[in-house]
């Protein structure tokens, strides 16, 4: 057990980056808003409470987050439950593509969506601009929130518990609800807390496939902001978006606090096996069609376009990244931009690593001593709107030193959406651990810091790695914050998209920058596997 | 872990303290605050360093709206020293909230007196015009004629027709909402109102950005969907002629309904720098920089002196009698217009 002063000492570092770079941020520009003139601005809470589109966008951001949270949920339980059972050819391939929705430009999503989901789409659908369209867009996004999330516990798991239940006489149902759903709780109820904070801050997928019926908080707060230029309405329904937030995490944190007892952790190595019978590979194989359906037709469709040309199918658009046919700045090098695209992703990565696994450490060991709340504040940055934290920036980020303009900010601002994950997918598994093992570890004379070192973090970096991948994928993915930030010089895939976008006649191009983006991510993913996969062993 | 984290902050302090540049009296770097869609060649903001010394950071935010947004909230400290890419159709908060020193352009003189600012508060940079554009080709599929008046759209031939961006997220949208407004008027029998109640019962498709509306929906050009007429630049037609290497448009604009956007640039009330922004400023009203403009950003060197690329020259439709509405009528009306245009379409 670690002393309060040393858990105390701890925090201080986690505490103070996020205090510094979200709460200070964030409660200076929503003083900024909402005392324009240095008196609080009542009028504009009034006409908030008084607008009936408030209460109803309100009302329809909470909805569409439970249920695309309980569709993720879903859909992505069998996922995880496949990938981290079953050993069967193009594992490692399809679960890494799973991760590649993640960092899609919502721009792009669009341009996949409107032709899967339109008129002349594979399914002969038309679900454009319906909620439908918003809900399948939301399950295509965090699939892989809970594939990982779940799957990353549950590959540890020994089945030998699952196995000693049914020789007991349980059914398989019977199983899976009273023995392996309860173990799995606190990682189901992790990656459900992650996809509901994505999808109740849902900002592009509602622009590019909602319609004026369907919009958030997120989108008004914007629309407020930049259109209306309405900063104190903005403001105030930012304060009305925090407050939403703030109960579903006190709820979250409430049901999470039921802790699952503690498990015999086992390397993935052992517990991956080829699947047996007619049973278990018709299991597989639903699981990975609907991975296909939902997952890679949108990103087939985007392979596709990038190799549509005017003389049919060809290489032409990604030759024209590589050799730009005019002299514009339109055109960015794709080696250019993976290389300015890596040179924020890997800061992002090492800070939100390093704070995250602090702070996951802190809220492991302080359970019962704070340790909970502390849980829950690293959360709210997630849920928090974009728009908000990055006018926030603006106005508090300027002294002592003026961060405003400066280009590390951008890793600051990515780490703050990233952290909550390398929060959320260690945790569970260093709950887990036994403390026995460590307990072992010090009567056998370890220090706490040996053991710590030695016992907790080989068995906590898988976990690790899994968090640092969404990290990475956070970053690299990012347009907001980034676009503001960098400089021409310094462009990144997303943005390059975003500017092939901005023109008619460069499609072709926006599109072979796209698959580039998802090449990156797909071999990101594909190399941490092969790191777990070396890892494991050792354990 | 704990020293690569000591380490981590330790570097980042240090770059921090290099990133600072102190001294007001000459700068040695000045931040230009601009819209997303800003571009330029290699080499062309180089040139103004050449000169006077002094490197150019570029800050790019989402849209005009965001970038003023954030120049009003770091009035009293701003981010950045000079300003551009901020419209007529947001120019009226900005100059109310003070945003702005006067300054007088070296080559003001070359810009047509009509866009100026009579106080040289912001200076034109660039023009261009919000149009319809339709594709030949759906048109004769759907045995219609393009349209030639905007009232035309809401007849029944056009059912389905159309694509528009949202005016409260797009800034070509909005250009053309505005187009309506004062092409209908606000009283009288058919007033703009009406008309979006029939372009709604036409079955218009409303759609938040340029791109999804342009490359998702338009079937002409590069768009990839199945609707012939899309709001979106005079000089769209042009465009698709240089990026896909063509010798005559695809697509071609109405001469109907154009809306007049004007880019500005300005100095930063509240600058360290004053006279080093207005010499930007004045750089970018110069023939370098508006000579560079059309084939990068698509819009009109401001500046009568610039001489244009064959590509505008030979491509580009300029409409007869392009819709130019005052900054400050859009100004004192805007929010009330786009909330009525919410209510008549939702």
């Amino acid at each position: 057990m670690r002393s309060r002063r040393s858990l105390l000492l701890l925090a201080a570092i986690p505490a103070a980056y996020l205090a510094y770079f979200y709460v200070y941020p964030l409660v200076t520009i929503l003083v900024t808003g909402l005392f324009p003139n240095g008196r609080f601005a009542t009028a504009s809470f009034v006409e908030i409470a008084t607008n009936p589109t408030v209460s109803s966008v309100a009302w329809f951001t909470l909805w569409q987050a439970v249920i695309s949270t309980l569709l993720t949920v879903l859909l992505g339980l069998p996922g995880a439950y496949v990938f981290a059972r079953y050993r069967f050819p193009g594992r490692s391939l399809l679960r890494s593509l799973t991760l590649v929705p993640f960092v899609l430009p919502t721009i792009v999503v669009g341009v996949a969506f409107l032709a899967v989901l339109g008129p002349g789409g594979p399914f002969g659908l038309d679900l454009r601009g319906t909620i439908w369209a918003i809900l399948i867009a939301h399950v295509f996004y965090n699939l892989a929130i809970v594939i990982r999330g779940v799957g990353v516990f549950w590959e540890q798991i020994d089945p030998r518990i699952e196995e000693a239940a049914r020789t007991l006489g349980a059914g398989r149902w019977r199983v899976f609800r009273e023995v392996t759903l309860p173990l799995l709780r606190p990682a189901i109820l992790s990656s459900a807390a992650l996809v509901f904070l994505f999808t109740f801050t849902s900002f592009g997928v509602i622009l590019v496939l909602g319609d004026l019926r369907h919009t958030t908080l997120e989108v008004e707060i914007w629309r407020q902001a930049t259109a209306f230029l309405r900063l104190d309405l903005a403001a105030a329904l930012a304060v009305l978006q925090l407050v939403g937030v703030t109960v579903i995490l006190l709820l979250y944190g409430k049901a999470r606090n039921r802790k699952a007892g503690e498990l015999p952790l086992l390397p993935p190595a052992e517990v991956a096996r080829a699947p047996r019978g007619l049973g278990e590979w018709a299991l597989v194989a639903t699981t990975l069609t609907m991975l296909l359906v939902i997952v890679v037709t949108p990103l087939a469709v985007l392979i596709g376009r990038s190799l549509s040309t005017a003389d049919g199918i060809g290489l032409s658009h990604y030759a024209n990244l590589l050799n730009p046919p005019r002299a514009s700045a339109l055109f960015v090098s794709p080696f250019e931009a993976i290389r300015n695209s890596l040179g924020f992703a890997i800061p992002a990565v090492v800070i939100a690593g390093g704070i995250g696994l602090l702070s996951a450490t802190v809220v492991v060991s302080g359970r019962g001593r704070g340790g909970g709340t502390f849980d829950t504040m690293l959360m709210l940055p997630l849920g928090t709107s974009a728009v908000t934290i990055g006018f926030g920036f603006l106005v508090a980020l300027d002294r002592p030193f003026d961060l405003r303009s400066s280009l590390l900010l951008i890793p600051i601002a990515h780490s703050l959406v990233a952290i909550p994950f390398v929060v959320r997918s260690t945790v569970p598994v260093m709950e887990a651990v036994q403390h026995r093992l460590r307990e072992a570890a010090l009567v056998l004379g370890a220090t706490p810091r040996q053991a710590w070192r030695e016992v907790d973090l080989p068995l906590v970096a898988r976990a690790l790695a899994v968090g640092a991948l969404f990290a990475f994928a956070i970053s690299i993915g990012e347009f907001g914050a980034t676009s503001f930030i960098v400089r021409p010089s310094t462009t990144t895939i997303p943005i390059a998209i975003f500017h092939l976008l901005g023109r008619p006649g460069t499609f072709g191009e926006a599109m072979a920058m796209a698959v580039v983006l998802m090449a990156i991510t797909a071999i990101a993913a594909l190399g941490i596997e092969a790191i777990r996969g070396n890892r494991s062993g050792g354990v | 872990m704990k020293r690569a984290i000591i380490l981590t902050v330790v570097t980042v302090f240090a770059l921090i303290g290099s990133a600072c540049t102190g001294g007001e009296a000459t700068p040695d770097e000045i931040v230009l605050m601009t819209h997303e869609s800003f571009a330029v060649s290699e080499g062309v903001l180089e040139q103004f360093t050449a000169e006077t010394g002094i490197s150019i950071t570029v800050l790019r935010s989402a849209d005009a709206g965001t970038m003023v947004s954030q120049a009003i909230l770091t009035k009293d400290h701003p981010v950045a020293d000079v300003m551009y890419g901020i419209d007529n159709t947001f120019l009226s908060r900005a100059i109310d909230e003070g945003l702005f020193i006067p300054h007088r352009a070296t080559s003001i003189d070359s810009v047509p007196a009509s866009m100026r600012d009579g106080q040289d508060r912001v200076t034109p940079i660039d023009f261009g015009d919000v149009c319809l554009n339709v594709d030949p080709v759906g048109l004769v599929d759907r045995g219609i004629d393009a349209p030639t008046h905007l009232a035309d759209l809401a007849e029944s031939g056009y059912t389905g027709t159309l694509v528009v961006e949202d005016p409260s997220t797009s800034s070509p949208g909005l250009a053309f909402l505005l187009a309506t407004i004062a092409t209908f008027g606000e009283d009288g029998d058919y007033p703009w109102q009406a008309y979006w109640q029939d372009l709604v019962a036409n079955d218009v498709r409303i759609i938040s950005g340029w791109d999804q509306a342009y490359y998702g929906e338009f079937s002409g050009g590069s768009g990839k969907g199945a609707r012939p007429i899309v709001v979106s630049y005079a000089t769209s037609p042009a465009a698709e002629v240089f990026f896909g290497d063509l010798d005559a448009a695809p697509t071609a604009i109405v001469d109907d309904g154009c809306f007049r956007q004007i880019e500005y640039a300005g100095v930063l009330a509240g600058t360290g720098a004053e006279a080093a922004a207005g010499q930007l400023v004045d750089f970018l009203l110069e023939r370098t920089f508006q000579e560079d403009i059309p084939l990068n950003m698509f819009v009109f060197p401001a500046n009568r002196e610039a001489s244009l690329p064959d590509l505008f020259v030979n491509h580009v439709v300029t409409p007869t009698a392009p819709i130019i509405m005052d900054p400050s009528t859009i100004g004192a009306n805007r929010e009330r217009w786009l909330t009525e245009w919410a209510t008549v379409v939702r």
